[in-house]
């Protein structure tokens, strides 16, 4: 059965206020379609997790859809800080839970997993560990010495952005894969954007590159350009000039409601927001083409 | 021959880098401070990024962490929990870089908070994944102007262990890391002593010991063996500017 919709449709079916929403994607792949989407529909008091909040959850955090953000790396990278996100961390309007990289994509391995919680080395810096309890300490039954450990992360609704997938959301990925895998099995429904929707042949063509199987997916999304100003590899490449020109932007409220009134509230999809970007954008973003060499898996 | 604090810090950072060390880069200074051993003294220099990406080489400059071009080229791309488990956490990594706005006298780093953690003077970007490389790469070296306000005697929260209070509260903790081994400046280079503390053990020409004291949080200690760093040649000069055409990065 086909999960094809539109963006708009996945994202009123899917997504709910109050509900914990994990928008994958570590710099790569970043889908900022379905964020501006989310703003568009006015949804509220989401819990936004991301390794990286990245410029995806300054913008939705500006846009009044969140009160709380679970994160380990809370900067425009590349750039310097996310200063909407930081200003309403600062004043309250919403919550943080803190990790590390690695403690927060281990949250990840363990949903993904079916297990409670997860174990990790020691690292001697206990100060994070004491101001966010959801850090813990057990014994390791075997050795007697001390590990931490930090509870599955099952978002309610993981949006990941692929290359192509399939019409059942049988997805292949290349590039940077960052906790893509992951989220999608972690979390309890899955919306998948896709540069572009193939026949089940091409998925079956190069089953190792399949990340994401489809039984696992909610929604199948045919979402050109998804990821700008983060890239798709192969595709596009990073807007590294929006991502200095949002520090700029996020100076100022009345700039960030200009900025949104304009290129999220004034534009129907990323069909129509990729367009506006216009054609120097489009060369700029532009890429050659780099082809792996094939591989035989053999006619059995 | 002229050259600016980046360059000089980034020229010494590379000379650090051991032939065949597997390297934990950043974005910034660091990835220069490799791409700049790999083409000089370090040609099987092995580049890991925390993004996934094993064996980059990279043809542009990165601007982020995750840039497509340390994709296309490299040896092996995997996922997150991959690299920190299968490469760090095992204890596959030679030397990892950090950074953060205050380092201590034991090489603790903050990347945190300023001030209190619920009510911060500022709220710093956090870990990402510095935490981990303190704590398992074998060594740590850490890039950083040397000003007065980054180097306070203690910092405000402990982002990333370096010896905590000395070398032997790091070794209790069971850590499989070396900690911090060498903090270069724009002065000179600071390593720690037998107890864990960061001490002067070099100076770049022309600098001297009481402007590295004055600019240091703490009552600063000069080795005995106090020595000059090598001057930067022009053949590393060159190279690293050609790593960084527009400046970017080298130009503070």
């Amino acid at each position: 059965m086909t999960k094809l919709c539109s963006l708009q449709e996945a994202i009123a079916s899917l997504v709910h206020d109050g509900d914990c929403v994990y928008a994958a994607g570590f710099t790569h792949l970043i889908p900022f379609a379905a964020g501006h989407e989310i703003i568009r529909q006015g949804r509220k008091n989401l819990t936004l997790a991301r390794a990286t909040p990245d410029l995806i959850y300054d913008q939705m955090v500006a846009a009044g859809c969140a009160s709380k953000v679970i994160y380990s790396y809370m900067g425009n990278p590349g750039v310097g800080s996310l200063r909407i996100l930081r200003a309403a961390t600062e004043s309250g309007q919403v919550q943080i839970e803190e990790y590390s990289h690695f403690g927060m994509i281990s949250r990840l391995q363990a949903g993904a997993s079916g297990i409670p919680f997860i174990p990790m080395n020691q690292t001697a810096a206990t100060d994070l560990e004491h101001a966010n309890p959801n850090y813990r300490r057990v014994t390791d039954p075997y050795s007697g010495r001390e590990v931490i450990v930090v509870p599955a992360l099952n978002p309610d609704v993981a949006i990941v952005h692929v290359q192509r997938a399939d019409a059942n959301g049988n997805a292949h990925i290349w590039g940077i894969l960052g906790e893509q895998k992951e989220v999608a099995f972690a979390a309890k429904h899955v919306i998948l954007t896709a540069e572009e929707i193939v026949a089940e042949d091409v998925i079956r063509s190069d089953p190792n590159r399949t990340l994401i199987p489809g039984f696992i997916v909610d929604a199948v999304c045919q979402v050109p350009y998804c990821a700008h100003p983060s890239y798709t590899q192969g595709y596009y490449d990073r807007d590294n000039a929006f991502y200095l020109e949002w520090d700029k932007i996020s100076e100022s409220p009345e700039a960030v409601k200009a900025w949104l009134d304009e290129w999220v509230y004034g534009v129907r999809d990323s069909l129509e927001y990729w367009q506006k970007l216009g054609s120097e954008t489009h060369t700029r973003l532009a890429v050659k083409p780099r082809y792996a060499a094939p591989v035989n898996y053999g006619d059995y | 021959m002229n050259y600016t604090a980046s360059e000089l810090m980034t020229v010494h950072a590379a000379r650090l880098l051991r032939d065949g060390d597997v390297v934990f880069v950043g974005v910034g200074l660091p990835n220069l401070a490799c791409n700049l051993a790999l083409r000089t003294h370090a040609p099987n220099l092995l580049m890991i990024y925390e993004a996934g990406v094993i064996g980059a080489r990279p043809a542009r400059l990165p601007l982020s962490i995750g840039d497509p071009t340390l994709v296309s080229g490299a040896l092996a791309v995997c996922s997150m929990y991959d690299i920190f488990t299968l490469y760090l956490q095992r204890g596959n990594v030679d030397v990892g870089f950090l950074g953060g706005a205050q380092i201590d006298r034991f090489g603790n780093i903050n990347a945190t908070v300023i001030g209190d953690y619920a009510h911060p003077k500022v709220r710093l970007p956090g870990s990402g994944g510095s935490m981990e490389i303190a704590g398992w790469a074998n060594r740590c070296y850490i890039i950083t102007p040397h000003q007065k306000r980054r180097f306070p005697e203690k910092v405000d929260f402990r982002t990333s262990a370096g010896f905590l209070n000395g070398r032997a509260e790091r070794q209790a903790t069971g850590v499989r890391g070396g900690g911090p081994q060498v903090v270069v400046t724009n002065l000179g280079l600071m390593e720690p002593d037998e107890s864990g503390e960061l001490i002067l053990t070099a100076l770049h020409p022309g600098a001297t010991v009481e402007e590295a004291q004055a600019n240091t949080g703490w009552a600063l200690k000069v080795s005995p063996n106090l020595r000059t760093t090598e001057p930067i040649t022009e053949d590393e000069l060159i190279i690293l500017r050609s790593l960084d055409p527009q400046n970017i990065y080298l130009k503070g």
